[in-house]
């Protein structure tokens, strides 16, 4: 017996609908719940004021110093080196072993996953160069775990700018780097900037790379050799010791809003630059 | 715009440096840090003490991270920290100096819905060499006992395996969390779970199990009742610097040892 | 001057060739380090009994990570399981039956969810899976099954971003061409766009379980971490990531050694998937 082929087709149909629409209803669910369950913790002392009884009550001012601190600072140590090397990769070099080599080694940095990072932020940083629990141990390790990303969008928005726009900026007696710094850059700042954004929204929400590095002390830090603690590790500590479930749920709530507050930027920049050149 | 970004980073990083400067002098000059490190089952009582110490001596940063016995015992003798903070006795080979800080009771717990009002010593070891698997056999349901362990490293661990375990093994399949926290976490919700944290955290969310008959509290230990305790250990590399040793003397002064005992510890000189 | 601009542009290229060179160094590095610290122990203890040792028990000498291994794969196959399904139908819906405003809101609202932090995800697991699977399932719930549905969620935005990516760049006419020969649009999707995609969407996977096998604290606090390969969809277990992340911080001695050997094991697993993907699959499309 053949089954009517528009039957299976409509049949497939409402599958697939149904499959789809769960899946976006679960991620939906999830932040659903972490609005509803946190939005009644929330207010600006919980912001400004600091935690008491290791969390259980006050605020999480330090937490979010904490980390201001690491994505600034992994970010000012990540950014010229990747926009360098996306340079690098795209106007200075044609392809060749080199660049393959290169393009080799972001792609294996971009899949080693964040606990590799800590383990070897904790040997070489911490221990190797006596650098301790602190700030800038948890910097350089997150630098390196972001550069990939700044690497592969900065290098996407180069590509992007068109040709002749160079060209025209050599026939005029620029020199390579002129072209690259007055036109070819600024062109690509848009690009560049969603990436930057992008590694921003990463570090916020990191935790196993940060804890072995940057360590989980709740004091607020007052020098980059100090230990500090990042929202997301807060978080987990919150969590996962059962220490205060309404702030767990605080922390949690304004920990993922000002991740999605960052990737909605980097995806609005984006966005307007794909409209720019299409 | 690649330009203002530039200068937006290039300021940004100028006052984070400025600023970072700046409060490095201040801390240099004025304040001393003391830095400790270790076991996550001291950690929280010395975060406290440190509050009320740091209120007291404003000029003091204390600076207590948590990393476990054995990692504070190795920071200490690295030289990483001040202070290390150890729940098990010294092994032979760590040569560091001493400070019982205070006593404090592991107690076994369980749900607060579990029916069953006591334990044998023999009963524990068998249910954590999984020799007793069901709750049926203890006379309750039948039902699978899901036990809670600490992981390796862990001073809690190291003492209820030489307290409890007497050389037996702790089965591999026994849950394994990494602090007192977690591990009361999964007891206060799994009605089925046993688990061993310290005295001092046990509170009305989860129920202290009457090992042969013995409850475990502040005064069954004093009187040597209740077997299964250990000494909670602050540890210099040497002899501590006069910073340190203010800071030592007051946990071990009247006022510091009554915070402990409001913590459900027990005192270093009872 | 002009002397002077080429000495400029000499400079500027041996700086960018430096800072390219970096990201070099840092796997270098990375790679380096961790193999200083980890393989001693291999020469020590001999690498079978570390790869195919059933006993971790770094501090009386054993470090057998082979139930680590086989619970990293069980729990990867089963976020696949989970994942790879609801992944695909969600780009395949994406990609041919949804409006394009819809397809505006839904794509970057997936790519957005991608952001959430895995804590989170974990968090979630312990309150509302763990429970569920305890009353339903039997155990204590924190279990193969809990860490399996966790890790299948968090793999979604991965798989479908991917695959859609290439379901999108099947050309148009291939569509047309199926739909002139009197073929439905299930058929079509069948017999024609999914396999024209396979390799994108085979690499989306591969990426997937890359991201699984490499997922840590999420996992740490919802698999309960139990030392043995587990028996039934209800046992705990431990994978090789939460072995380094629960015991690094209190490691010290050959007990630290064994971490770091469980990280050169990780290490080789992810490079051969990410090799896999990368390499193996994008390539030959190409």
């Amino acid at each position: 017996m053949r089954i009517n082929p528009r039957f299976i087709n409509r049949l497939m149909e409402i599958a697939l609908n149904t499959q789809a629409f769960f899946t976006v209803g679960i991620l939906v669910v999830i932040v659903a719940i972490i609005l509803i369950k946190g939005i009644g913790n929330i207010n600006l002392e919980f912001i400004f004021s600091f935690p008491e009884d290791m969390g259980r009550h006050g605020g999480i001012y330090p937490t979010i110093i904490g980390t201001v601190m690491l994505a600034i600072l992994s970010i000012i140590f990540a950014t010229p080196l990747g926009v360098g090397t996306a340079i690098f990769l795209t106007e200075y070099t044609k392809e060749s072993m080199l660049t393959k080599i290169i393009r080799f080694g972001v792609e294996s940095l971009a899949g080693i996953p964040s606990i590799l990072y800590g383990l070897f932020g904790f040997i070489f940083f911490v221990i190797k160069l006596k650098m301790g629990w602190s700030i800038l141990s948890g910097v350089l390790t997150i630098t390196i775990m972001i550069l990939p990303t700044i690497i592969r969008t900065s290098e996407e928005a180069i590509k992007a700018v068109p040709k002749n726009v160079r060209i025209v900026s050599f026939s005029l007696g620029a020199t390579k780097w002129e072209t690259v710094t007055k036109v070819v850059l600024p062109s690509a700042a848009p690009g560049i900037l969603t990436g930057i954004m992008l590694s921003i929204g990463r570090v916020v929400g990191e935790t196993a790379a940060v804890i072995f590095t940057m360590g989980s002390s709740l004091r607020l830090p007052t020098s980059i050799m100090d230990s500090g603690r990042t929202m997301a590790v807060h978080f987990y500590i919150l969590a996962r010791e059962g220490i205060s479930m309404e702030k767990a749920y605080a922390t949690a709530l304004i920990l993922v809003l000002s991740i999605l507050l960052i990737n909605i930027v980097a995806y609005y920049i984006m966005n307007r630059v794909i409209s720019r050149y299409s | 715009m690649v330009k203002k970004i530039g200068i937006f980073l290039i300021i940004f990083s100028v006052i984070f440096v400025c600023s970072c400067a700046n409060k490095e002098k201040k801390h240099s000059g004025k304040k001393h840090t003391i830095t400790i490190a270790g076991s996550t089952s001291v950690m929280p009582f010395t975060e406290k003490l440190a509050e009320f110490f740091m209120i007291q001596n404003p000029k003091f940063i204390i600076d207590v991270q948590g990393g476990g016995s054995t990692a504070g015992i190795q920071a200490c003798l690295n030289n990483t920290v001040d202070l290390g903070m150890s729940s098990r006795k010294l092994k032979e080979g760590e040569r560091l100096n001493e400070i019982i800080i205070c006593y404090d009771g592991i107690s076994i717990v369980v749900h607060p819905d579990n029916p069953i009002n006591g334990l044998t010593l023999e009963q524990v070891r068998a249910i954590f060499s999984a020799k007793i698997k069901n709750w049926k056999e203890l006379g309750w349901k039948d039902r699978r006992i899901d036990a809670i362990t600490r992981e390796e490293g862990s001073g809690t661990r190291g003492s209820f395996e030489d307290l409890v375990m007497h050389g037996e093994e702790i089965d591999d399949s026994i849950m394994v969390q990494d602090s007192n926290g977690s591990v009361k976490e999964i007891v206060a919700t799994d009605p089925y779970a046993i688990g061993y944290i310290s005295l001092g955290l046990v509170d009305k969310r989860v129920k202290a199990m009457p090992i042969d008959g013995v409850i475990p509290t502040v005064s069954s230990i004093k009187t040597g009742a209740y077997k299964i305790m250990r000494p909670f250990l602050l540890l210099s590399n040497g002899d501590p610097d006069d910073h340190v040793r203010e800071f030592i003397e007051f946990i071990l002064s009247k006022q510091g040892q009554e915070i402990l005992r409001k913590e459900g510890l027990i005192g270093s000189y009872e | 001057m002009n002397e002077k601009a080429s000495l400029k542009e000499r400079v500027v290229k041996t700086v960018l060739t430096i800072f390219a060179l970096s990201s070099l160094l840092f796997l270098f590095l990375i790679f380096i380090f961790i193999l200083i610290e980890g393989s001693p122990l291999f020469l020590k203890v001999g690498l079978k009994n570390i790869i195919f040792g059933f006993k971790w028990a770094p501090t009386k000498g054993s470090f057998g990570i082979f139930p680590m291994i086989i619970s990293s794969f069980l729990v990867t196959f089963g976020a696949l399981i989970i994942g790879a399904p609801l992944g695909l139908s969600c780009a395949i819906y994406l990609s041919e039956y949804s409006g394009k405003r819809l397809k505006m809101i839904l794509k970057p609202a997936l790519e957005l969810l991608a952001g959430i932090p895995s804590v989170v995800y974990g968090f979630l697991g312990v309150i509302y899976i763990v429970p569920l699977v305890r009353n339903y399932l039997g155990g204590s719930g924190f279990s193969l099954i809990s860490t399996s549905i966790i890790l299948g969620i968090m793999i979604l935005p991965t798989i479908i971003s991917i695959s859609f990516d290439s379901i999108m760049s099947v050309p148009k006419t291939y569509r047309e061409g199926s739909y002139a020969m009197g073929a439905t649009k299930w058929q079509t999707i069948y017999k024609i766009v999914v396999p024209s995609a396979r390799s994108g969407i085979l690499a989306s996977f591969i990426l997937g379980m890359g991201r699984a096998i490499g997922e840590t604290m999420a996992v740490i606090m919802i698999a309960g971490n139990a030392l043995k390969i587990p028996m039934s969809l209800t046992d705990p277990l431990r994978t090789l990531t939460g072995n380094i992340a629960l015991e690094l911080a209190y490691a010290t001695g050959d007990h630290r050694l064994g971490l770091f050997s469980t990280g050169i094991v990780l290490l080789v697993i992810i490079m051969a998937l990410n090799y896999i993907a990368n390499f193996g699959i994008k390539r030959r499309s190409q």
